[in-house]
């Protein structure tokens, strides 16, 4: 029996149930919808920590996990709309295309990792390496982040509305880094940075979509690249 | 990988459960390691008979009572508690230097896995459903249990090279990572009268505690000096006679999930090990903090 025969309609929403099947055939009942208009209402249930919960999703989807997810939970997604009302594992939402990933509980490390697009919202906290080589992507986290995160990235925006661990933002490219509490410490090449027009207005926006309508942005401050460390100098020719 | 488990009782109902319920979890981390896997328990013996010896004869076939014997009238007062797979919980009256070097001599094929007043310690090669079968670990109860199942890195696959690794009186270690200054380390804890029986680098960590401890050390000092000394990977449990602690290194290289209740503390590599615990749903679940010390009980 397929998930989708197996799915127990539940007034529209199609429930997928991982104590009944595996992961594959829930992953491919989410995927089949793929390379369509198609949208749908779906939950997965018994989730139980498993991993690559919803992953490479293509489609305009509403997708609730009900309870703990592990690794790369909603990875590679496009287009669709995953919450997590739990707690997720290492690499949620790594290599996200677009569409919003929304966690209600904590995240593990390197939340958001590689991301090109998309909205990825933590409700509580984001471990270790949050946004490490972000490409684009927004990361909303409304606790503290952990340790070296935005290590590497290049593009795109994440936005603490706690603190940051140690090595905030280490060796950062084009990427902006927003934070409402205090910062252990940045890391290499990563300085503060005036808090201009654009980056309110930037800000804002992203609290918006993360239902941070309350917050005020004049509370944070702004980090970013120095540009000392990714440009090749001249000065240093000597050196070679 | 590697994947570790602890279960730290609060509630005499999780106490009668405790290999029940950490063999679910070890199970759970199949996946993290297959090599070898193996349980440290914490119990009282039915009548308090001084320090309890976990010793293991590879050959099926061994004569137990021919040791308890030989035992007996070679060091002291000796009897068997119990026999589980190939492991043997024996009561012995003597310090386990002596034991182990009695045994060298006289049992070479017999190794001494644990020694102390509350812990056993059974480990073999193979899956963690294997391994628990053997030693029929599910109706174990304790106050408390690490598991580990291991994916082979530093160190050969033999059943001496699996975790927990015990190298002083009711303490035990299992360990998801690898050191990379276990032969330097090793050298110094030797010189300063550690004992060791592998060239194991979770052995190495094991003994410093050991070492740090003899010297006064609190469990939680002897954590924090580790920070210090030992370079590498790694999320550490540690078991001692009455309690727990946790600890990962400065970068938390190495995955850990804890979680609470009124009536346990629960750790596991991942949050999937803890699926089938009562009351999981409504725990308090979290990340360790990477150099902080976590402890429970009297640790």
């Amino acid at each position: 029996m397929s998930a989708v025969e197996n799915a127990g309609q539940k007034g529209n929403v199609a429930v997928l149930d991982l104590a009944e099947s595996d992961l594959r055939t829930v992953n491919s009942a989410l995927q089949a919808n793929n390379s369509s208009k198609a949208s749908g209402y779906f939950q997965v249930v018994n989730s139980r920590g498993a991993h690559a919960v919803a992953c490479g999703l293509d489609a305009p989807l509403d997708v609730e996990i009900l309870g703990h997810a592990g690794y790369f939970c909603a990875g590679m997604n496009k287009s669709a709309r995953v919450v997590v009302k739990g707690n997720v594992g290492t690499g949620v939402a790594e290599n996200m295309m677009s569409g919003e990933v929304i966690v209600r509980g904590d995240a593990s490390q390197s939340a958001g990792a590689t991301a090109h697009g998309g909205l990825l919202v933590i409700e509580g906290n984001a471990s270790a390496r949050c946004g490490i080589s972000l490409k684009g992507g927004e990361i909303v986290v409304k606790g503290n982040v952990g340790h070296m995160s935005m290590f590497m990235a290049q593009s795109g925006a994440l936005a603490v509305l706690g603190d940051a661990g140690d090595a905030l933002g280490d060796s950062l490219y084009e990427a902006r880094i927003y934070v409402r509490g205090k910062v252990s410490g940045l890391g290499a090449d990563c300085i503060e940075k005036e808090m201009r027009d654009e980056h309110r207005t930037q800000l804002r926006d992203l609290l918006d979509r993360a239902g941070c309508d309350d917050v005020d942005v004049s509370e944070f401050k702004r980090y970013g690249s120095a540009r000392e460390l990714y440009n090749f100098k001249a000065d240093n020719i000597s050196v070679y | 990988m590697c994947g570790i488990v602890g279960l730290y009782a609060k509630s005499p109902a999780v106490e009668a459960q405790l290999g029940n319920y950490l063999s679910t979890m070890l199970i759970e981390m199949t996946d993290r390691g297959p090599d070898s896997a193996g349980v440290a328990l914490y119990r009282d013996s039915p009548d308090d008979q001084g320090i309890k010896f976990c010793l293991r004869a590879s050959d099926p076939e061994f004569d137990w009572a021919g040791l308890i014997n030989a035992a007996g009238n070679a060091i002291g007062k000796s009897a068997m508690i119990e026999r589980r797979g190939s492991h043997a919980v024996v009561a012995l009256e003597g310090e386990p230097e002596t034991v182990e070097q009695w045994l060298g001599e006289h049992f070479p094929g017999v190794q001494m896995v644990s020694a102390g007043h509350r812990i056993e310690i059974f480990k073999e090669m193979g899956l963690p459903v294997q391994v628990i079968d053997e030693f029929n670990l599910r109706e174990v109860s304790g106050s408390h249990a690490l598991g580990h199942t291991r994916m082979a890195t530093e160190s050969a696959v033999t059943t001496d090279g699996s975790h927990p690794f015990s190298t002083g009186l009711d303490l035990c270690l299992v360990h998801n990572g690898s050191l990379s200054n276990h032969n330097r380390l090793r050298q110094r804890l030797r010189k300063q009268g550690i004992s060791f029986r592998t060239e194991n680098d979770t052995e190495v960590a094991a003994g410093y505690l050991t070492w740090q401890l003899s010297q006064g050390a609190t469990l939680k000092e002897a954590l924090t000096s580790a920070l210090k000394d030992l370079d590498g990977f790694y999320t550490f449990a540690v078991g001692t006679k009455q309690g727990f602690a946790v600890l990962r290194d400065p970068i938390a290289c190495k995955p850990a999930v804890l979680a609470e209740t009124d009536d346990f503390v629960a750790f596991a590599s991942e949050y999937r090990a803890f699926a089938g615990l009562p009351g999981i749903e409504s725990a308090k679940v979290w990340e360790p903090e990477p150099e902080v010390v976590y402890h429970w009980g009297a640790a």
